[in-house]
């Protein structure tokens, strides 16, 4: 018994696999497709993305001359962490195998991991555009990282656990309770997630400008392969993160590992919520405009704030 | 005008502004444009004309005047309030030298060394004395608009250090001509380097990821803060000016509608004027009510492009779509009515090759008011968004006192105080009959050069209602005009969307043209560019330069 639910819980693990990898480029088209319109435009379609990709696969690969084994196993190292992150969140089932092998430090680390590796490929080619990419994304990341630590400890001070199975038991299969201080931490994620995500008003995914790049000047020496794996990997990355908001503060309709009769309603509902997030996002993104980089400390740190906030109306309040 | 020099005999040039020119002698040229300068004038244009092979048919003789003894004429365009100055500079065939006049006007400092790279006229004691628009295209000892240098010649490799940079992977299978390209590409241009602890350079371009013109900046940095921006331009350099040389006068009035396509109706009227300067013509009423049409609506066409990519460089597309959607409107009613979207080739020498009837007059009318409604709209849009307003206010300031001192002109010098507009001081027919408000700002930052967009395009607006209410429906387009006269030297003024665009022409002994100089604003602006990025951040830069929206191909002819 206890073997067929292990492996029970590994095909849904598997399903899970296959569906982020699957599933991400279409979240990103789909909020390029929602941004196009709320601009008056008719946009590319929600499958443009797998077409880039697909274009990509099929040419041939550029690299400087002077290039290292680090430049060209960059892409591998983050599309995998970003699978793997995506991976580790129970967007459609809790106690998946997986998820027991990382907690949310963990997570944030596999993230970290996956920043380091491409901020050292950035400068490995020495063009200064990639340096220049790879300070910023610095400057930018450690701002982002305690905050997004400081929101995952508000719920896990509420669950008792970094685990996010468990975090997402408490809140979805436990009596509805409203919690104050995950209001708080509600905004800061978002902050965060625009911030690690390139998004405006921090970065420009659409940008041409060199100088005013973060992400895309760390990857404007790839082209190809590598270049269709790091888009691909940013696609599983605002998946992974939106997956964390809803597992955080939208948990209803996660069903537990095993329950087969309940997931087709599970991945309705997961599809459901990103369309509702991924309009969302391209809501805030339509009505703002990228903020000078040195605002961007001023609004990562208020970010950091709200989510200390929570965390300290957490203990005031008790739960 | 007159009282600048006892030497100088001025004589009228018979143009549609007010315009003389007088021959001085390279004494007398510091002291003039020193008084010019103090009078508030600026400097325009500087080229120069190769007359060696003209002037040795002459017999020599004390009592021809210096011009018909000369190798070489240099000619100096200068601007007051009361109009137009040619200052010419007749120079020894030999050593063909005249006096720097850069610390008088900074902005002559580019075009003096682009003299010497195409014409080997030397500005003398100069501070700067690097190539300018000879990159490694053709040997230093060689000067394109010489009248000797032949069209089409395979150049050696002379000055030219051979790159050891070749590609070494398959270099036996480089054939000797790929080779010879290969160490033309190597340009040993010395940068002002910035010493000092954590400054660091950073090159951007020629080659940049979106598709724009080919331009290179080099930032010196601390961190963010930009502590020196050095252009290097001269990327799309393609001998328009020595290609002048060997068209008809038709063929002419294509390529100048052609030396920048943004401004192809500034250039088109600005050449067919001087055309009509030299032939002494004036074109029919209804052509020239048409070209003022022409002009406005190139302008709100450009205005309302540059208003959205701002919007798009602070990352707001909201904004830039939306203007992108009426700027593409304007430009099918173009195509629509006028047969080109960009209006290229409408404007012909002599008069104009498009007219318009009633129904289209309704067409842009209506256009008017949907322009007039929405930009309205768009323009609280920018107004009102902190974001947006945060990005502009304050950025790339250039002060006026700066503005001044530099010459900025045109629109980015509107944005500073510095108000002039050929369409107001200068107004030639039909502006004189429009009484045209000049839109000014004291700001000097990215705020008051949209602010400035906004209020050309309302102005340019009513411009449009008031020309449709004049332009009687003559049916006359055009004089004939297919031949200049001999020995003449015409100027053709214009202010385009960016500033003043200006054509010299000069005809030869059997009418054909001797030498065509097109001469773009960005010549002064771009300089200017290089101080408005000081102190202000890397990632401003892309957006202060929009701001400006300055020509490469006009500059780089």
């Amino acid at each position: 018994m206890k073997n067929t639910g292990l492996i029970l819980a590994i095909v849904f693990q598997l399903t899970q696999l296959l569906l982020v990898v699957l599933a991400a480029p279409l979240l990103t088209g789909w909020v390029n497709q929602c941004k196009a319109w709320l601009q008056n435009r008719s946009g590319a379609g929600v499958l443009q993305p797998y077409r880039a990709l697909n274009k990509l696969f099929h040419k041939d690969a550029v690299i400087a001359d002077n290039a290292s084994w680090l430049f060209r196993i960059t892409p591998y190292i983050v599309f995998g962490c970003m699978w793997l992150a995506a991976a580790i969140i129970p967007i459609i089932a809790v106690d998946l195998p997986f998820s027991r092998a990382a907690d949310v430090i963990a997570l944030v680390g596999v993230f970290a991991l996956a920043r380091m590796f491409i901020a050292l490929a950035a400068m490995d080619v020495g063009t200064s555009f990639g340096s220049m990419g790879a300070r910023r994304e610095m400057l930018v990341s450690f701002l982002a990282e305690p905050a997004l630590l400081m929101v995952l400890f508000t719920a896990s001070l509420i669950s008792q656990s970094t685990q996010l199975t468990h975090i997402v038991e408490t809140f979805a299969h436990h009596q509805f309770i409203l919690y104050p201080s995950l209001a708080f931490a509600n905004i800061a994620f978002v902050m965060v997630l625009l911030a690690e995500n390139a998004r405006i008003p921090v970065d420009n995914p659409s940008t041409h400008l060199e100088l005013t790049m973060i992400h895309e000047a760390m990857i404007l020496e790839y082209s190809a392969r590598h270049l269709a794996l790091i888009e691909w990997a940013s696609s599983l990355k605002l998946f992974a993160y939106i997956g964390i908001g809803i597992a955080l503060f939208l948990p209803q309709g996660i069903i537990e590992a095993g329950n087969w009769a309940g997931l087709p309603v599970a991945i309705a509902l997961l599809f459901g919520k990103l369309v509702l997030l991924g309009a969302g996002l391209a809501l805030l993104e339509a009505m703002t405009a990228k903020v000078r980089i040195f605002r961007v400390p001023e609004f990562l740190g208020t970010a950091f704030l709200l989510a200390v906030l929570g965390l300290l109306i957490h203990f005031l309040l008790g739960t | 005008m007159k009282t600048l020099h006892p030497d100088l005999h001025l004589s009228l040039i018979e143009t549609a502004i007010p315009a003389w020119q007088g021959e001085i002698s390279a004494g007398d040229l510091q002291l003039i444009c020193h008084k010019v300068r103090a009078g508030g004038g600026r400097l325009v244009a500087l080229w120069g004309r190769d007359l060696r092979a003209a002037n040795t048919a002459k017999p020599k003789s004390d009592e021809l005047p210096a011009s018909e003894q000369a190798g070489f004429m240099l000619h100096v365009l200068l601007l007051n309030e009361s109009g137009l100055l040619c200052l010419n500079l007749p120079l020894n065939a030999d050593l063909p030298r005249y006096p720097d006049i850069s610390r008088i006007f900074p902005a002559a400092d580019r075009m003096q060394r682009a003299v010497y790279d195409l014409l080997g006229l030397r500005a003398d004691p100069a501070q700067d004395q690097r190539n300018w628009l000879r990159h490694a295209a053709w040997p230093v000892d060689c000067f394109p608009l010489r009248k000797d240098f032949a069209c089409n010649p395979r150049l050696p490799l002379s000055d030219i250090p051979l790159s050891n940079t070749l590609p070494q992977a398959g270099e036996k299978t480089i054939d000797h001509s790929s080779a010879e390209s290969g160490s033309q590409t190597h340009d040993d241009y010395p940068f002002v380097q910035v010493e000092g602890q954590g400054v660091h350079e950073i090159a951007v371009g020629p080659v940049h990821a979106g598709i724009i013109e080919p331009g290179h900046f080099r930032f010196s940095v601390v961190g963010e803060k930009v502590l020196r921006l050095e252009e290097r331009l001269g990327y799309t350099h393609k001998g328009i000016e020595k290609r002048f040389e060997s068209m008809s006068l038709q063929q002419g009035a294509k390529l100048a509608g052609r030396v920048s396509g943004d401004s192809t109706v500034a250039y088109a009227w600005a050449y067919a004027m001087a055309a009509e300067s030299i032939a002494k013509l004036t074109p029919p009423d209804t052509a020239l009510w048409m070209r003022a049409l022409f002009l406005e609506r190139e302008r709100i066409a450009n205005h309302l492009g540059d208003l959205g990519y701002l919007g798009n460089d602070v990352a707001f597309s909201f904004g830039f779509a939306q203007f992108w959607i009426l700027k593409e409107q304007l430009l099918r009613n173009n195509a629509a009515l006028f047969d080109h979207r960009y209006l290229m080739d409408v404007i012909i020498p002599g008069g104009v090759s498009a007219g318009i009837n009633e129904a289209g007059k309704q067409c842009l009318l209506a256009e008017c008011v949907m322009l007039e409604r929405e930009v309205h709209g768009l323009f609280s849009l920018y107004e009102e968004h902190a974001g947006v307003q945060d990005r502009f206010v304050g950025t790339g300031v250039v002060m006026p006192k700066l503005a001044a001192q530099l010459g900025l002109c045109g629109l980015a010098g509107r944005a500073s105080s510095q108000g002039w507009d050929t369409r107001v001081q200068f107004a030639c027919a039909p502006y004189g009959m429009l009484d045209v408000k000049m839109a000014m700002q004291q700001n000097g930052d990215v705020a008051a050069r949209v602010a400035v967009r906004f209020d050309e395009i309302f102005e340019s607006l009513r411009l449009q209602r008031d020309i449709m209410t004049n332009l009687l429906g003559g049916d006359e387009l055009a004089y004939p005009l297919t031949q200049l006269p001999a020995n003449g030297f015409g100027i053709g003024m214009v202010e385009g969307w960016r500033g003043e665009v200006m054509v010299a022409l000069h005809t030869d002994a059997t009418g054909k043209f001797e030498r065509v100089h097109p001469h773009d604003p960005a010549w002064q602006n771009w300089p200017v560019l290089e101080h408005a990025i000081i102190g202000n951040i890397v990632p401003d830069f892309p957006l202060i330069n929009k701001s400006f929206n300055l020509s490469y191909a006009g500059h780089d002819l």
